[in-house]
């Protein structure tokens, strides 16, 4: 009851921070107010909020759940790659996308986009495809909290009361405070996350007697030696992964974000800070979900042990409904939340909840995001802001938060488990795939707005293909794969227990290939913008 | 600083992130608790530090800056007038 008492007072704090603390009446325009914190942002809050709005529950529970199962390679995978990419990106692209937004009064990338190629309806071709993209993040979020308030009150709270909490919460808060109470709200979240991840690996470690022993018992038990290595991936699935963090800044949350800073001197912080605030977050979390493998004394972590075990040596007398359920008792996404319930102390238990709940609700700039291209690139593209006023815009996008907290809640109540795979599945290589738009627009002179429609349609095609194909053929058991398409007995196609390979390769791999080729080729023959439009960019 | 000296640092940061010397070694624990695939990527990084510490001391875009501080002053004096 402590712990779940703990976690609700967090949530009071954050609503009262969101809505209330930190409130000052615009200075300029009601909409850049409300979406862009009057581009207002300073440094820390500009550094913190960046940070915390990229780390979600994919982070914490994701993660950790991710190591539990694969081992080590979680860090290499996500972690080290993200420090070395996302802040190139950010410096790359960030700054530019910045720099223009402030030149040209942007407030969001697809009012560059349509500036830049001087085109409307495929703007919103670009608005419609990165919505349906970010819909599965936000969605992640909603589950991420039913998940961590149900383990944190030991099931008192249900899945569904949890997750509609969260929704609620987020949606209040970036109702009444836009930009500015979201942005310090996820400034406050990631001190907080900051803080009591060293304190979970620092007690934990304690209460186990010490981490060697742990790492000893993993390496020398046949079972788990292999989580040690990375031999639970293979190099060409290793080396496609590393394109996942390139999606970052096409995050529509991300490149918004981008258009807060005061100064672009702000993004000099964020930028060298930026690598240690993942190592400080992402080694901890992988090193615990690996060394929970070792903690066979928490019956839950146990019985996880069990199901992955018989999954492991029974899967040929399986049947897939008993795979799918054995799959689903094996998911490590509560690892850490298992093992602070059985590790700390009632009070640091729910502490430490509450630091797990503001990872978990880093929703709230993606449904900003999503309110503000929906009241900006919607609603005021089509004439809604030149007749109904800059204030009748606010109280659309206010209007879609809530719509989109509605929907994302729904869908996380039929939504299978599994948080890691579906974010990476779906938002992070669909981003990955739009990213030649970006690199286009800000470089390539000779890019035009057919390249760019032909980019959102490969991703379109490529996003269905990949979702049918997952839905139709069933995810096989650890240690298996099933040829979907071979030629002279080379497998081209394969669906893995993770998700779906080409070639060994992540379907990303193809897919961003294609999306370059196809704008390269395709505003090769395509008119391009006007030279005064062209002057205004190079 | 020049251009392809970054672009050179870029490629060869994304080379050394594919540590397939380390792919079958859990050992050495380093500090008795990390095997050495996962300390090697910890100290990559901060080599990522050290990367972007350069970045934005020796190349950082001051021109795009100056750009929109431009835009800025002209807006000014515009809504002065």
């Amino acid at each position: 009851m402590i712990p779940a008492l703990v976690v609700f007072a967090y949530l009071g704090v954050v609503l009262y921070i969101g809505i209330f603390a930190f409130r000052r009446k615009s200075t300029g325009d009601a909409a850049e107010g409300f979406f862009l914190a009057d581009r207002s942002l300073g440094q820390y809050v500009f550094l913190l909020s960046l940070f915390g709005t990229n780390m979600t529950a994919f982070t914490i529970l994701g993660s950790a759940g991710h190591a539990f199962s694969n081992g080590v390679v979680t860090y290499a995978l996500m972690g080290s790659s993200s420090a070395f990419l996302i802040p190139l990106t950010l410096y790359l692209f960030g700054t530019r996308v910045w720099a223009l937004g402030k030149k040209h009064g942007f407030i969001t990338p697809v009012q560059m986009y349509r500036d830049r190629w001087e085109c409307g309806h495929i703007g919103t071709a670009i608005f419609m495809m990165q919505a349906i993209l970010l819909v599965p993040y936000i969605v992640i979020a909603v589950m991420g909290g039913g998940t961590t308030l149900n383990a944190v009150t030991g099931g008192l709270v249900p899945y569904w009361f949890g997750g509609l909490l969260v929704a609620v919460v987020v949606m209040s808060y970036v109702f009444f405070g836009g930009m500015r109470g979201t942005a310090w709200v996820n400034t406050f979240q990631t001190v907080l996350f900051l803080t009591f991840g060293a304190v979970a690996i620092v007690f934990i470690g304690v209460s186990i007697g010490g981490f060697p022993e742990a790492m000893q018992q993993l390496l020398d038990s046949p079972d788990t030696e292999a989580l040690m290595t990375r031999e639970r991936v293979s190099p060409r699935f290793f080396f496609s992964y590393m394109l996942i963090p390139l999606s970052t800044i096409m995050f529509p949350h991300i490149s918004i974000f981008c258009l807060t800073a005061k100064k672009m001197q702000q993004f000099k912080k964020t930028i060298v800070f930026y690598p240690l605030c993942i190592l400080a977050i992402w080694l901890p979390c992988t090193f615990l979900g690996l060394a929970a493998n070792a903690m066979t004394d928490v019956p839950a972590i146990e019985s996880k042990l069990e199901a992955r075990h018989v999954l492991t040596t029974e899967r040929d007398g399986l049947t897939a409904e008993d795979t799918a359920e054995l799959q689903r008792e094996a998911a490590g996404d509560d690892v850490i939340i298992l093992m602070l319930e059985h590790y700390a102390p009632l009070w640091l238990a729910g502490l430490l909840g509450a630091g797990i709940m503001a990872a978990v609700m880093a929703s709230d700039s993606q449904i900003l995001a999503l309110s503000t291209m929906f009241a900006e690139d919607v609603f005021a593209h089509y004439g809604g802001a030149a007749r109904f006023g800059s204030a009748a815009q606010v109280q659309t996008g206010r209007a879609f938060v809530v719509l989109i907290a509605l929907i994302a809640y729904v869908i996380a109540l039929q939504a299978p488990p599994g948080i890691f795979g579906i974010a990476v599945q779906y938002a992070f290589s669909g981003f990955t795939t739009m990213l030649p738009l970006l690199v286009a627009a800000l470089f390539w002179r000779g890019s035009t707005k057919w390249g760019a429609l032909a980019v959102v349609l490969w991703t379109a095609l490529t996003m269905t293909a990949l979702a049918v194909l997952q839905s139709t053929v069933p995810a096989p058991p650890p240690g298996v794969t099933v040829s979907i398409l071979s030629l002279n007995g080379v497998d081209l196609i394969t669906r893995t227990p993770g998700g779906t390979d080409v070639l060994g390769f992540m379907p990303v791999l193809p897919m961003v290939m294609g999306s370059t080729l196809l704008m390269v080729l395709v505003s090769w023959v395509t008119p391009k913008p006007s030279p005064v439009t062209l002057t205004r960019y190079f | 600083m020049n251009r392809f000296l970054i672009a050179f640092a870029v490629v060869a940061l994304y080379l050394l992130h594919q540590d397939y010397w380390y792919w079958y070694s859990a050992e050495p624990l380093v500090f008795g608790i990390l095997p050495i695939g996962l300390f090697y990527h910890a100290v990559y990084s901060l080599v990522a530090v050290g990367f972007m510490l350069v970045l934005v001391r020796f190349a950082w875009p001051e021109h795009l800056e100056s750009q929109a501080d431009d835009t800025d002053q002209a807006s000014a004096q515009e809504s002065e007038h």
